[in-house]
């Protein structure tokens, strides 16, 4: 039998970007708030502090920020047929663990959603016909438009205070900005981050074909910043340590800069560490739910009443939750019937590394979000029709860091080891540059999450199964992005250049970092047969559990997630505090 | 020669006679500064912000303590005092004393036992308070503050400090007179005078204190020594009234944001002013917030603080040398750039109302580099406030820097840009690091 404690308003599982954005808000509300965070309590000072934090072997290399698989991980397969195993060691993606979440230790790249990709099943039907999406795509809209979204990712973008070039104010194109943007009320917080050499160089060569360039709208700040929470961030000093790291100079935007300083003044807020959520519970009827039971420091099992539950764990933990507490139908793909699982995606990408002799870029002065970037390729601006694929890619070349382990590109040729890698080494640190794409990827039908029917975690409950590989039609819109971005490489004449992008007949490989941008699982939508959650982000069985995250996303954006993340978190926290917390219903 | 001895017996006797009257004469309770009705209620929340303007947490709660509990260790010259449980318990707390006994510990530094408080408990300055704010202080702590039967640690003091009537000679010698008069000509200056001087007892550390009697030298503006600035366990506590001073030379708004948010645009607070702000001043209402600025702006004098070096009037090239990263730069600024540059910058600007500036800091820039040393050894934190909630902290460097290297990096510092403090030496830094140990 497990503990009871005390009854709370509202309990949220997860305490990183939308856990501290919705506990703020239902604060805000005059709610009783806990939170519940399965990892470790994190500040800047002692967790981030200099120099401690910059450590590349510890962080970059032994992933100390993260979750770890032995406490908890998934099974991976490629296809129906095939049996998933377990992902124990980490590489593909890198789920994070404790206070902050993902949000302590991400590069800033904080975008919108394009409003075509809000809407894309009816944007690609409207402008090329149903029969571009082909049988397999799962894709769909999202059941909110850009224009009701755009308050909200103006809100997280203030509250992050992202430095950043607008590209569209109000339907006016800004010089130097994204043009192909959705439509934004105000500029950004402050000025973009100063461009670096490479970043120059590609917006030059860019700009010479026609292309439109802007600096990436960045999370590491260009300047001082003081948000509506009061809480105030540092400019970016360069260093070359965000994703994988937490930042040690307040100038990351991250929950614990941007939010819980303020957040921990609430009284009425409180929060717990290593406190892992196992279940949702639901009553009897199971059109609500009772609260949550949780793993404690010690091991016990205590069970967590409260009248509101908010699910703001990573999106792959949200899934999981939803699965082992029975709350929404699993998705089962040989029928294509059932939500929870459904449409699982990731992220398309490649790059080509473009090696200049003669050219020092002083790779140790980088941002995790300096980039200059081109969005002429964006899906907003491919002909779906024509190229045979629906996505997108935005292309663009950042100078992240240099750091002396992960950060050594060499040219095509240069020996893997002994003397020979030593003398690459010193011919070609500091002489490289890249470029890559950052693509969309489209939901398939055989592309989910479920429960593992073998692999058990430590609480003994199943495990959450992945089925995912890359499709035909992701691939070609990489291979179109490929042809695009080796033009410039070639324009800009370098010594030697190396392309990697995946290509007919590749599989999804779990080894080689990629992305954290999971996404789907949970996704929201205005039809309750085709989505887990409403367009409130409301699960559309159990009326008092909202799922925050990117498991809602139907498909995945070409862009980085977190700044549509953010806004559907505070799109979802004003539904609640403004319709929900008075008449508790089915919001839609 | 009889003459002499008889003097001497004469003087002995006396003196027999004052230590046995020290000892055993109960002491005398000095009276309401007013008379108040014996129902007096005070208004709501009254009692509340007494106690936050004294400050009463800062040294009554133990580090992760009950509120109020008491047990902090105070380090002093003749040894660690640990503060009282103040809660209403009434074995281990206050919660038998009558309001005549509490005011005599605050008026009179008189325990209920009769014994003589020392001194840390800023009684001096609390002997100003008025007869509501008495009356509401200890309504709040009877009343509104959860009890906690927990015993604090007992203050024992080596001999002779054990001997506590011997405060009660410090207390005939070094004692203002009870009761807050007036002296500012002005209802809001009076105010802000009657805290700064009274409750919120910023004398404490900032009035230089006597060699002999380690009284402070003046206990209102009236006194060409009060605020004056003074040295306390080795950090500087700055002088607030020369005409060069930050609290001087800042406008009102960027002293008021110091007091409220902990940071101005240039700095922020460090060592036991931190401790103040977090739980003290940053409550306090607004209207008392620009009296105590408005008094502060208003008992300036015309003189520069002692032993601070005026700014260079031609600045040294430190941000070129610091920029062209030579590897043959000095220890010092080579420490400077990896360590501390990242948030300070080259140009030892930092960033606004974020990162501290060093070109001009007062605590960069004083006479006693005791703070700048401790920040540099043990870090420092702006504590999280209402209104500006960051706890901005920079991290310890102590472990990582060997003494010779901290005096370099502080020397640096206090040498560069327009900055021009003598030098610090090693040994400076290793009796800062003894005392750092120490008090952990």
């Amino acid at each position: 039998m497990a503990r009871q404690e005390k009854k709370t308003d509202a309990v949220i599982v997860g305490l990183g970007w939308t856990g501290s954005i919705l506990a703020m808000e239902l604060a805000e509300a005059g709610l009783q708030v806990l939170a519940l965070e399965r990892g470790e309590d994190r500040d800047t000072v002692p967790d981030f502090a200099y120099p401690r934090m910059i450590d590349e072997l510890k962080y970059g290399i032994r992933l100390k920020l993260m979750n770890r698989p032995a406490d908890s991980t998934l099974t991976i397969r490629r296809s129906l047929q095939e049996t998933a195993l377990p992902y124990r060691v980490l590489g593909s993606f890198l789920p994070g663990n404790g206070v902050g979440g993902a949000g302590v230790h991400w590069n800033g790249h904080t975008w919108r959603a394009l409003p075509e990709e809000l809407r894309l099943r009816s944007y690609v039907t409207e402008k090329f016909g149903a029969k571009v999406i082909g049988p397999d795509l799962t894709i769909a809209d999202w059941g909110v438009t850009y224009d009701e979204l755009e308050p909200y990712f103006d809100r997280f973008e203030y509250v992050c205070g992202i430095s950043g070039q607008a590209g569209n104010l109000g339907g006016q194109t800004q010089a130097g900005g994204n043009p192909f943007e959705g439509p934004r009320k105000r500029a950004y917080p402050l000025p973009p981050l100063p461009t670096l050499l490479n970043g120059k160089m590609f917006g030059d060569a860019a700009k010479a074909m026609g292309y439109h360039p802007f600096p990436l709208p960045s999370a590491n700040l260009s300047d001082t910043w003081t948000n509506e929470y009061g809480m105030q961030l540092g400019p970016c000093n360069f260093c070359g340590f965000c994703e994988r790291f937490g930042c040690i100079n307040y100038s990351k935007s991250a929950p614990q800069t941007c939010i819980l300083g303020a957040l921990k003044h609430k009284p009425n807020f409180s929060y717990r560490t290593r406190a892992e959520v196992i279940r949702v519970e639901l009553s009897a009827d199971r059109k609500t739910a009772t609260g949550v039971t949780y793993v404690d420091d010690q091991g016990e099992e205590v069970f967590q009443p409260a009248d509101l539950v908010i699910l703001a764990a990573y999106q792959f933990y949200n899934v999981h939750l939803l699965l082992l507490s029975g709350i929404g139908k699993p998705y089962v793909a040989e029928t294509g019937e059932g939500v929870v699982g459904k449409n699982y995606a990731y992220q398309m990408s490649g790059g080509t590394s473009l090696f200049f002799k003669n050219v020092n870029f002083n790779p140790f002065v980088g941002a995790g979000s300096s980039a200059m970037v081109i969005d002429d390729f964006s899906m907003n601006q491919v002909d779906f029709g024509r190229e045979g694929f629906i996505g997108g890619s935005y292309i663009s070349s950042g100078q992240f860091n240099g750091r002396p382990i992960a950060s050594m590109p060499l040219p095509p040729g240069t020996p893997a080891w002994g003397a020979g890698w030593k003398q690459g080494i010193k011919d070609w640190y500091g002489h490289s540059m890249s470029i890559g794409s950052h693509g969309s990827n489209m939901s398939c039908r055989d592309c989910y999450l479920d429960l593992d029917p073998t692999y058990r975690n430590k609480y003994g409950q199943p495990k959450l199964r992945m089925t995912f590989d890359w499709k035909p039609n992701d691939i070609r819109m990489t291979q179109f992005m490929r042809s695009k971005i080796e033009a410039i490489a070639r324009s800009m004449n370098p010594t030697h250049w190396a392309s990697g992008y995946k290509g007919e007949g590749a599989h999804y490989d779990v080894r080689p970092y990629q992305t954290t941008h999971n996404v789907g699982g949970a996704i929201m939508g205005t039809d309750p047969t085709q989505s887990a959650v409403n367009r409130y982000l409301q699960s559309w069985d159990v009326h008092n559990v909202f799922v925050m995250g990117s498991s809602a996303f139907p498909q995945n954006l070409q862009y980085n997630p977190t700044g549509t993340v953010g806004a559907l978190a505070y799109w979802s926290a004003r539904a609640i505090r403004q319709d929900y917390l008075k008449n508790p219903r089915p919001l839609a | 020669m009889k003459a002499l001895l008889r003097i001497v017996g004469v003087l002995i006797l006396i003196g027999i006679v004052v230590v046995l009257g020290l000892m055993f004469v109960p002491p005398q309770r000095t009276a309401p500064a007013a008379a108040l009705p014996a129902d007096y209620q005070p208004p709501p929340g009254a009692g509340r912000a007494v106690a936050v303007a004294g400050d009463c947490m800062a040294c009554h709660t133990a580090p992760k303590g009950q509120p109020y509990a008491g047990g902090l260790a105070v380090p002093s010259p003749f040894g660690v005092i640990y503060s009282t449980n103040i809660t209403p318990d009434k074995e281990t707390g206050i919660g038998n004393y009558t309001l005549d006994e509490f005011r005599a510990v605050l008026i009179d530094g008189v325990r209920k036992d009769g014994a003589h408080l020392y001194p840390a408990m800023p009684y001096p300055s609390y002997r100003k308070m008025s007869e509501p704010d008495v009356r509401a202080l200890y309504a709040y702590l009877m009343n509104d503050v959860k009890p906690v039967h927990a015993a604090a640690p007992v203050t024992a003091l080596e001999f002779p400090f054990n001997q506590r009537w011997g405060i009660r000679a410090w207390d005939w010698v070094a004692l203002p007179k009870a009761g807050f008069e007036p002296h500012m000509g002005d209802a809001r200056l009076d105010r802000g005078a009657y805290l700064v001087e009274g409750l919120a007892h910023c004398g404490s550390c900032h009035t230089p204190r006597n060699r002999l009697t380690f009284a402070e030298k003046g206990y209102d503006a009236r006194s060409g020594d009060f605020l004056t600035g003074a040295v306390l366990n080795g950090w500087p506590a700055p002088d607030l009234r020369a005409k060069d001073s930050d609290a001087q030379r800042w406008s009102a708004a960027q002293l008021a944001a110091l007091l409220a948010t902990g940071r101005s645009d240039t700095t922020g607070v460090a060592g036991e002013m931190a401790t103040a702000v977090e739980h003290s001043l940053q409550y306090l209402p607004k209207d008392d917030l620009d009296a105590v600025v408005g008094y502060l702006q208003a008992i300036r004098q015309d003189r520069a603080v002692a032993g601070q070096t005026a700014p260079r009037a031609n600045a040294v090239a430190t941000t070129a040398t610091l920029n062209g990263a030579s590897p043959q730069i000095d220890l010092g600024a080579r420490l400077y750039l990896d360590n501390c540059s990242a948030c300070h910058f080259t140009n030892g600007k930092g960033a606004k109302a974020v990162f501290p500036q060093l070109d001009g800091n007062a605590l960069v820039t004083a006479q006693d580099a005791g703070g700048l040393i401790a920040v540099i050894l043990n870090g420092a934190a702006i504590p999280s406030t209402q209104l500006r909630p960051a706890r901005l902290a920079m991290p310890d460097f102590g472990w990582r820097l060997k003494d010779d290297e901290v005096a370099a990096l502080a020397t640096f510092v206090r040498q560069s840009w327009s900055n021009d403090a003598p030098a610090v030496t090693g040994t400076d830094v290793a009796k800062v690091r003894a005392a750092s140990a120490s008090a952990r």
